[in-house]
């Protein structure tokens, strides 16, 4: 009926609110990718050799690859010559040493975003690492994180500090030739985050890392890389921001979590990404490689992914299940409106014994958007007694938009157990009318099914986050009525 | 209070409403009653704001101002409440946040402070025994898995929350038992007040021994063609609609 299309589209026409630049100066490569941009950018970070190598070996792996062409997504081809790889904000001095000597107009941006560095971080005890372009521009809270023995810091400067650590572990789980754009990642990676929490270590704070994209015609590729030591546990949150540009804009990242024997990481992500205008004009191309390595025994991963951002989204969060009863779980809330595109799902890969994962993944299409599940569940020989549950919800917005759900199972373990349920749903026309009648204005009302479709994945969400999660929804969702 | 002249009404290019006349003054309880079909809830529906049936005529005011020019949210913080015969379910959306959600749309647009999750609560939980409904019904989805009883229940308590100016109540008596029907009526009979009208639309006539009505209308075939104070309905249950001349399968309770 006319009601709910018509508000719908009302509601999906706000407009992005984190789409300012910021006016600041900043060191950017020209655009353009061959053999001597990688050695400037690993000069430039005074990167041990190792670390050149192994960037150079993963290009000359990328050149021979193709870019895949399998995923419910459309676009034109990306030119990665026409990008640049690395963009800097401009210090007269060296990498700032506190708070107090980052550049205020990129504190004022932070701000805008809605993380005012000190007061946040103080208040949510959240420590926070500021990705900005190609490099961490701050770390707070590094001495209680110290006093616990975690590591918490750039992955550049764990590259200088922590060479042993990062030689071990970086690319154990995502390898630099495992697909193409973590080739291209491996290659060209500017920043990230860098977490070691040491055997028996509870982090005592959450860890959050902002990833923001600002310059022109630069392309985001962070790397993260967390180890969880025997018995150890953190909780790790990102969000992602970019400002408004007809251009699209390339993001490449790479996680890697690698957790030991009874050992336990909890990623959340909140991705927020410039998804275009109304017309499909500009944003994020989000091509982003994560996944998780159980290891040890006992040792347990989740992912908790709302995305709401981005023009495409081509994403798998992965478990690699190896230790015996290890776990792997997967809650994903994603949103596209508009022209957006998403193809989000995971990958549970059973390998040890009695390994459990858990895939509670929720899809809300509006505009003329497309939205992909896809998730793999795979069981290997050794994975006696392995079980996974899958749970894809899709909700519509509107009748312009698409929902697709492709589950993949591949078992090579006959005690394995697998339960499958899917359901598709709309926003009915009598539940707006129900809410429109009890006074609640529809846009709100949109936003409330929607938070109730969506609220098993919200309550894996840290409590401040599960809040701004709800608000992001109702933001992304303006113009969804109409 | 409400004033309805002339209106008709269609929905899917069919005329339900063919003329509908009727005045309601502000501490009046009215009751329509009417076979299956014959367009109460079409008028309910429409009354409240409804977008799914088209108005082809007619008007309709509230204390003189054009109730059909605004949208159904504006119609509802007017006053205009309607208790639904077939309540939907919102999945995952506490009636709590739900019904806070709505105290604090009215609250917002009579410029009064929005009230918080705890004062909210201690207020819901009150008006919750009112109807003798658990608690525990606050924190559960949105009319999920009520059965049909708790959903009317949960129909009253909303207006007993909002306390509107119109309440209009579809069928609240069907589908309920001997003891859930006396606590629904008090819910209503709660609601009773003098500067607020009820429009009860009902197929029985039970439910008129609980909640006396000040006047009594018969629709049929989308018009009002009798209108007359409590003995109309004790006349309709005794001979039936038949006795005016209207087709029913089923008058009996
Ligand atoms: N959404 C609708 N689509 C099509 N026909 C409808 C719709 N709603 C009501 N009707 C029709 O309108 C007539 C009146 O229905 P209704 O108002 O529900 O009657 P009552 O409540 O008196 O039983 C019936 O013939 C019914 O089939
Ligand atoms: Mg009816």
């Amino acid at each position: 009926m006319a009601t709910t299309d018509k508000e719908v589209k009302e509601l999906i026409k706000r407009e992005y609110e984190h789409g300012f630049v910021t006016e600041i100066e900043s060191d950017t490569f020209e655009p353009g990718l061959n053999e001597d941009v990688i050695r400037r950018l690993s000069e430039l970070k005074q990167e041990p050799e190792f670390m050149l190598e192994w960037r150079l070996k993963a290009y000359r792996r990328w050149l021979e690859m193709d870019e895949p062409e399998w995923a419910h997504v459309d676009f034109p081809k990306v030119d990665y010559n026409s990008i640049s790889y690395y963009s800097a904000p401009k210090r007269p001095e060296d990498m700032p040493q506190s708070l107090d000597e980052v550049d205020p107009e990129l504190l004022r941006t932070y701000e805008k975003l809605g993380i005012p560095l000190h007061e946040r971080a103080k208040l949510a005890g959240v420590a926070v690492d500021a990705v900005f372009d190609s490099v961490s521009v701050a770390t707070t809270f590094k001495e209680p994180l110290e006093k616990a023995g975690v590591i918490f810091c750039p992955i550049s400067e764990a590259v200088q500090k922590y060479p042993e650590l990062v030689k071990k572990y970086l690319g154990s789980v995502v390898p630099a030739g495992d697909n193409y754009f973590a080739a291209l990642n491996s290659a060209v990676f500017s920043d990230g985050s860098f977490v070691y929490i040491p055997k028996g270590v509870r982090c005592p704070m959450e860890l959050s890392t902002y990833f923001r994209i600002n310059a022109a015609n630069t392309g985001q590729f962070e790397r993260t890389l967390i180890v969880a030591e025997e018995g150890s546990y953190v909780s790790y949150l990102e969000g992602c921001t970019a400002p408004m540009r007809d251009e699209n804009q390339l993001h490449a990242a790479v996680v890697e979590l690698v957790i030991l024997d009874d050992a336990q990481i909890k990623y959340s992500t909140v991705q927020n990404w410039y998804p275009g205008d109304e017309n499909g004009k500009g944003g994020i191309y989000n091509f982003v490689t994560k996944r998780a390595a159980c290891i040890g025994k006992n040792a347990k991963v989740s992912w908790t992914q709302v995305e709401t951002g981005s023009a495409i989204t081509w994403k798998y969060p992965s478990c690699v299940l190896r230790g015996d009863n290890s776990v792997g779980e997967f809650y994903s809330v994603a949103l596209t409106h508009n022209y957006q595109q998403a193809d989000t799902g995971t990958k549970m890969i059973h390998l040890g014994k009695n390994t459990k994962s858990t895939i509670i993944s929720k899809g809300i299409s509006a505009g003329r958007s497309s939205n992909a599940y896809r998730g793999l569940v795979k069981f290997g020989p050794g994975a006696d007694g392995a079980r996974n549950f899958t749970q894809c919800d899709s909700l519509l917005i509107g009748d312009r938009c698409g929902a697709h759900t492709f589950p993949y199972i591949e078992s090579k373990n006959k005690s394995a157990i697998v339960e499958h349920e899917a359901t598709t749903s709309k926003v009915s026309d009598e539940q707006m009318f129900l809410c429109r009648q009890r006074g609640i204005d529809p846009e709100q009302a949109v936003s409330m099914i929607v938070n109730g479709f969506c609220k098993e994945v919200f309550k894996e969400l840290p409590m401040e986050f599960a809040v701004e999660a709800g608000k992001l929804l109702e933001v992304s969702l303006e113009g969804s009525v109409g | 209070m409400l004033s309805i002249k002339n209106l008709h009404a269609s929905v899917e290019g069919k005329e339900i409403l063919k003329g509908i006349n009727l005045e309601i003054k502000a501490g009046e309880v009215h009751a329509i009653m009417g076979p299956n079909g014959s367009g109460k809830s079409t008028l309910s529906q429409v009354l409240a704001g409804n977008e799914a049936f088209e108005i082809t005529g007619g008007e309709v005011t509230l204390n003189g101002d054009n109730l059909l020019d605004l949208a159904t949210e504006e119609r509802a913080r007017e006053g205009i409440f309607l208790a639904f015969q077939y309540p939907v379910e919102i999945p995952g959306v506490s009636n709590l946040q739900f019904l806070r959600t709505a105290v604090n749309a009215m609250r917002k647009h009579r410029g009064e402070e929005e009230m918080n999750a705890a004062e909210f609560m201690k207020l819901a939980k009150e008006v919750s025994k009112q109807v003798d409904l658990d608690p525990a019904f606050l924190k559960r989805g949105v009319n999920e898995g009520f059965s049909g009883g708790e959903k009317k229940r949960n129909e009253i308590m909303q207006a007993l929350l909002l306390q509107p100016k119109l309440a209009i109540l579809d069928e609240t008596d069907s589908g309920l038992d001997i003891d859930a029907l006396q606590v629904v009526s008090n819910g209503v009979n709660a609601l009773r007040a003098e500067d607020r009208a009820i429009l009860m639309v009902t197929h029985y006539q039970r439910l008129l021994n609980h909640i006396v009505p000040d006047y009594v209308h018969v629709l049929a075939g989308g018009k009002i063609v009798k209108s007359g104070g409590r003995e109309l309905a004790l006349e309709l249950e005794e001979r039936g609609y038949g006795w005016l001349g209207i087709k029913d399968e089923d008058t009996s309770n």
